[in-house]
């Protein structure tokens, strides 16, 4: 069994538990045992390095310090701004002397920047779809719009994606179990990320024009890889459809949720049951044409 | 009335200041607005990102001002398409966290941004004493700061019955670690 | 026994101020070897060099050192006189007191004496100098010019009309370039095609041009006045001289569904296929990469219907050799495709064009017969955005240069799109308006004045499609970077123009130098712009930077002059200042042919009289070698020597330097 390092960030223990949950389940499918990293910390977020560079570099700097000290090269970052600070950090310390020296007197560890921090895409490309193909169990026969927001693709130095502006990874892993994956124009357009709790107005307004375009060109669902981009978009609803003419009510997937239903895992041990949005419809649709197929 | 200010006179404009700390130049922009036309939320800020730089690249006193008590600074949400497209490559999102750290420095925080910055006050103080976030605590502290008392309370009771409000924060061992870090990064931003 | 005049000038008071010239011409007469020393006001003057004509006849000199300017400035003149006193001119040096001395130090003592100290050196050298005479190279008075779009068009014409043969070598089955396949050209309006057929018809019948379309230049050797040249002519599969362009076969070729490559991708044409109707040679040639017959061995439906029976699918790749005394680049240039901007869409919708497939659907002959339909779905467009600077100045996609000739093929395109739909909107969004030239700006006033085209200024952040309409999204930056999106039904965008995909290739072949973008390198930017650094080729269009019909055509005309200017003369007269080699010494080596950098050096084979071969020594071709000394400094056994700057003449000349003594009050 592999074991890599496993950074789940606070948002996987507390808004994103399906996350969680899905993920936990998918990396037991792949015989891939993520390995929590011990007393990891806060990686500082947006607040961080809108207020102090410093601990923007230093709060992520001590988690890779952690997984270098538990000997792991890779560590899964499942969260898409976690992945981001991580990656930066890292960039940082290999590329700054001023860091290099700075970074360790203050987390008090060494760190050499050895242990290199992965998204979800890429866990999911290098551990899970090798298995896939024989395994599948549903063909999840819907219409799934895939999102990707904006630290998944940039900044460039920190993207593994490839055609940033209008990415194809997540496409490729719909069509491989079985779904259709629509061409849409916001899938990398920002959901208004760390305002959520302070302009609140501003999230309603830029999810609006996410989902408004995804439901206008018939997705069933909106399939994400984020925890910020999730919980905008799903429990922020109620804030969104005020900018909308009628009350928007497309499912926010996660795409390991959606690996789970294909490996034909109960949608509720993968944390259906969790969403604001109601997924029941979604899985009612799925159930009823997987049954026609 | 100001008796013994923190406040340093500008030694030197904003954008030498940027060039010379995070090593940025405004001075590549040429103003084809290629940022702000990309950007989520131009539409709200005061001044749009080509703005901005446009201020910087004059050079004086009262410019940079205006750009450290400019509301649009605090609004920008790190989203990096305008650094993406930036056709003079100028990375604006880097510039951006850099003016933020300044505007409070300098005391010259937009009045509409004191919220913005109660938030993430309130979000680093958490962190600094549990080392991880707490929801429930997050909130708390950031209404108490800004009397928003009835800021989002549909939401937590829902949230509680999905499991996904804890009341009570997990502290992680190496708090006081992290307590140090906290200590030393903000006194070496203090004697910038 | 070395008999050394040296003559100071003041040169007014450039050198004086700072130097006692009197003291230098008194401190030299001390100098062994110095027969005869004075210092004059204006030594390039007549009777300056009356001065010295007159001392070298009475004093018998055996060399000449003038301390005056640099050698670049007046060496000619210097050097003339010295021959009209009766002397080889190569016994005359330069000793550079101006800009190594008098310019650059104060007026004190020690300024003089460096200043005689240059002298000195100089003295020591010309007694090493020995007599030497120009070189003459004979001139093949036929020009290569390689490109058949207006600039080489232009050359070509110029050329022939001067009574020079030229050959034309074309890549494409016809001329005629970019040219022809633009819809109208600005700022007049004139249709391209009308100006533009009537020179390729003048160059196919012009008795002194031999065209060569479909053909390659694949090698080029030699050296001004003497290339040689090896063109690949590309089988046609069609024998020109029996096919009466007829076409028959066109009509018949069952594969018709080609991207055409005249029609900018936007129309189909067929496996045998002239480019267009207008074409020079109006004849077909066979795409073999598309042909059935080629690819499959079977239909030959063309042979069958010839009348001519001019279908030859055995032809083969020709190889033509030809002497040339001088050769034009005229190559053009490419556009980058809208595929190139992702963030407007990865190529991905049909209705994001480019610059030149608007032409095409502007043009009476292009694909929609001149109604400007939009590709997706053959819908007439309402709104109309052209989007200016589409990768050009963006030094984030590789491409900081402006390309120069899109803000005027916008504002052209813009026009062209009200006149034919007067209601219509048409957007321009742009960073700069750049109309330098005649009637330019006032080409683009009337645009937005009297066409009422809509000019933003501001750099588009993408495009995307939504319900069949294209949603530009922007800003206008002169009203507070206000946010503006246009649902447009077509977007042009005027991409950046760059080299050819193989314009690095045929530089080497040339040996010519080209910049980072592989435009051609011009021999200088304000003074030589139309030569290359190699002697003897010359550029004129695009090839060299992105440039527009008029700038193309007056440098064509520009080359035309320099090539008719080298054939004026029957031999060509090159200084004598190159390197040679010492047959005795010389061990054939070659490790001087490896760092030639113009490929001057020859194997020379030396035989007995019996014939016996007793070895190959290196040989200096005259006409290619530029005295650049590299070989030199190479030369193990020491057999290379350069005529003028001999290791003789610099050791002399740095000995000197080591070697001070006294010389009276110094």
């Amino acid at each position: 069994m592999t074991k890599i390092g496993y950074f789940p960030g606070c948002s996987l223990n507390g808004t994103a538990k399906e996350y969680d949950l899905s993920l936990q389940a998918i990396a037991r499918f792949a015989d891939v045992e993520l390995v929590e990293l011990a007393d990891w910390n806060c990686c500082g977020a947006t607040a961080a390095h809108s207020l102090n560079s410093t601990l923007a570099v230093a709060l992520p700097a001590r988690n890779l310090a952690i997984a270098e000290s538990m000997g792991f090269d890779e560590i899964l970052v499942p969260c898409a701004a976690c992945y981001s600070r991580l990656a930066q950090s890292r960039h940082e310390i290999k590329s700054d002397e001023k860091y290099r020296t700075k970074i360790p007197q203050l987390i008090e560890m060494d760190i050499k920047g050895t242990a290199n921090p992965i998204t979800v895409l890429d866990f999911i490309n290098k551990y899970v779809l090798g298995k896939l193909k024989d395994n599948l169990s549903n063909k999840l026969n819907a219409k799934f719009a895939c999102y990707y927001g904006c630290l998944l693709t940039r900044p460039e130095h920190l993207s593994t994606i490839e055609r940033r502006e209008d990415p194809l990874v997540m496409e490729q892993i719909v069509q491989l179990v079985g779904g259709m994956a629509i061409d849409w124009a916001f899938k990398v357009e920002c959901c208004g990320a760390g305002l959520s709790v302070v302009r609140t107005d501003i999230i309603g307004k830029l999810c609006a024009k996410i989902l408004d375009d995804a439901n206008s060109r018939g997705a069933d669902a909106i399939v994400v890889a984020c925890p910020m981009c999730h919980s905008n978009l799903d429990m922020r609803r109620n804030e969104i459809n005020k900018n909308l003419a009628s009350a928007n009510t497309l499912p926010i997937i996660y795409i390991t949720q959606l690996l789970g239903l294909a490996l034909g895992i109960e949608p509720n041990k993968l944390g259906f049951d969790k969403h604001f949005v109601s997924t029941g419809k979604f899985l009612h649709k799925l159930q009823k044409q997987t049954m026609e197929v | 009335m100001e008796t013994k200010s923190k406040i340093e006179p500008l030694a030197q404009p904003l954008k030498e200041k940027i060039l010379n700390e995070i090593n940025e130049q405004v001075m590549k922009c040429y103003q084809c607005g290629k940022c702000a036309a990309g950007c989520p939320l131009s539409g709200e800020m005061d001044y749009t990102p080509n703005q901005i730089l446009r201020l910087l690249q004059i050079g004086d006193t009262s410019c940079d001002d205006e750009v450290l008590r400019s509301y649009g600074i605090w609004l920008c949400l790190t989203c990096d398409t305008c650094h993406s497209r930036c056709p003079q490559e100028v990375d604006f999102p880097h510039i951006m966290d850099f003016l933020r750290s300044e505007s409070i420095k300098r005391r010259k925080v937009h009045p509409k941004a004191k919220e913005i910055i109660a938030f993430h006050r309130s979000f680093l103080e958490c962190i600094e004493k549990t080392g991880r976030l707490h929801e429930v605590g997050l909130i708390a502290s950031y209404k108490l700061k800004t009397f928003n008392l009835l800021q989002d309370v549909d939401l937590a009771p829902k949230m509680f019955a999905k499991g996904k409000l804890e009341i009570f924060p997990h502290r992680i061992k190496g708090k006081e670690a992290i307590a140090r870090i906290f200590e030393k990064a903000i006194k070496e931003a203090d004697n910038d | 026994m070395a008999r050394i005049g040296v003559f100071v000038c003041h040169c007014g008071e450039n050198i004086s101020s700072t130097v006692d010239c009197a003291k230098v011409a008194e401190i030299a007469s001390n100098y062994p070897g110095v027969v005869y020393s004075i210092d004059y006001k204006y030594m390039c003057s007549d009777p300056g060099q009356n001065l010295i004509k007159e001392a070298i006849q009475k004093h018998k000199l055996t060399g000449v050192v003038v301390a005056a300017c640099s050698p670049r400035m007046h060496e000619p003149t210097f050097r003339k006189a010295t021959a009209e006193a009766g002397i080889n001119p190569y016994l005359c040096e330069m000793a550079n007191l101006r800009e190594h001395c008098s310019w650059v130090h104060f007026r004190e003592d020690s300024t003089t004496e460096k200043a005689a100290e240059l002298v000195r050196v100089l003295v020591e050298k010309v007694k090493h100098n020995e007599e030497l005479y120009p070189i003459k190279v004979p001139i093949t008075k036929t020009a290569l010019v390689i490109g058949g779009g207006i600039g080489g068009i232009q050359a070509a014409l110029d050329i022939a009309n001067s009574g020079h043969k030229v050959i034309m070598v074309e890549k494409n089955p016809s001329i005629g370039g970019k040219m022809a396949q633009l819809s109208e050209t600005f700022p007049t309006l004139d249709c391209s095609q009308c100006i533009l057929t009537p020179r390729m018809v003048e160059v196919a019948q012009h008795p002194n041009i031999t065209l060569y379309t479909y053909a390659e230049v694949e090698s080029v050797d030699g050296f001004i006045g003497n290339f040689k040249v090896t063109i690949r002519q590309k089988a046609k599969s069609v024998d020109h001289k029996a096919c009466t362009g007829c076409g028959l076969c066109i009509e018949k070729c069952p594969i018709k569904k080609i991207p055409d490559e005249f029609n900018a991708g936007l129309g189909n044409r067929a496996a045998i296929y002239v480019p267009f109707p207008q074409a020079v040679p109006n004849k077909p040639v066979i795409d073999r990469n598309n042909c059935t017959y080629f690819l499959k061995g079977k239909c030959g439906l063309c042979n069958k219907v010839c009348p001519a029976d001019a279908i030859h699918y055995e032809q083969e790749d020709e190889f033509i050799k030809v002497d040339v005394g001088a050769i034009v680049a005229a190559t053009g240039f490419d556009i980058k495709h809208s595929d190139f901007l992702p963030e407007y869409g990865y190529g991905k919708y049909p209705d994001v064009i480019d610059g030149l497939q608007f032409e095409r659907l502007a043009s009476a002959s292009g694909p929609t017969l001149g109604v400007l339909k939009r590709p997706s779905d053959g819908k007439e467009p309402e709104s109309v955005v052209f989007i200016a600077c589409a990768g050009s100045r963006d030094p984030a996609k590789g491409i900081p240069y402006c390309s120069k000739i899109c803000c005027m093929y916008t504002a052209k395109h813009a026009m062209l799109f009200k006149h034919k739909n007067h209601h219509g909107n048409a957007t321009v969004f742009y960073m700069d308006i750049r109309a330098g030239g005649k009637m330019y700006d006032e080409f683009v006033r009337r645009a937005i004045e009297e066409d009422d085209v809509n000019y933003i200024r501001g750099r588009v952040s993408r495009i995307y499609e939504k319900n069949g309409k294209l949603i530009v999204c922007g800003v206008d930056t002169l009203l507070n970077s206000r946010s503006v999106e246009i649902e447009a039904d077509l977007v042009v965008l005027a991409t950046a123009a760059v080299a050819n995909s193989d314009s690095e290739e045929l530089a080497q072949k040339l040996h010519i130098s080209y910049d980072q973008y592989h435009f051609f390198s011009e021999a200088h930017p304000k003074l030589r712009p139309v030569e290359t650094n190699t002697a003897g080729i010359m550029l004129a269009g695009a090839c060299q930077a992105p440039k527009d019909i008029p700038d193309t055509v007056s440098q064509a005309s520009g080359t035309a002059a320099k090539v008719v200017a080298l054939f004026s003369q029957d031999e060509l007269t090159r200084e004598p200042l190159i390197a040679y080699v010492n047959n005795n010494t010389c061990v054939g080596c070659f490790l001087c042919q490896s760092v030639c950098p113009y490929l001057a050096i020859e194997k020379e084979e030396i035989r007995r009289r019996d014939g016996t071969l007793v070895k190959t020594v290196a040989k200096i071709n005259p006409g290619l070698c530029q005295g650049c000394g590299t070989c030199v400094a190479l030369c193990r056994s020491k057999s290379i020597d350069i005529h003028g700057y001999t290791n003789r003449q610099i050791y002399a000349e740095v000995s000197a330097l080591f070697n001070r003594r006294e010389y009276a009050g110094v």
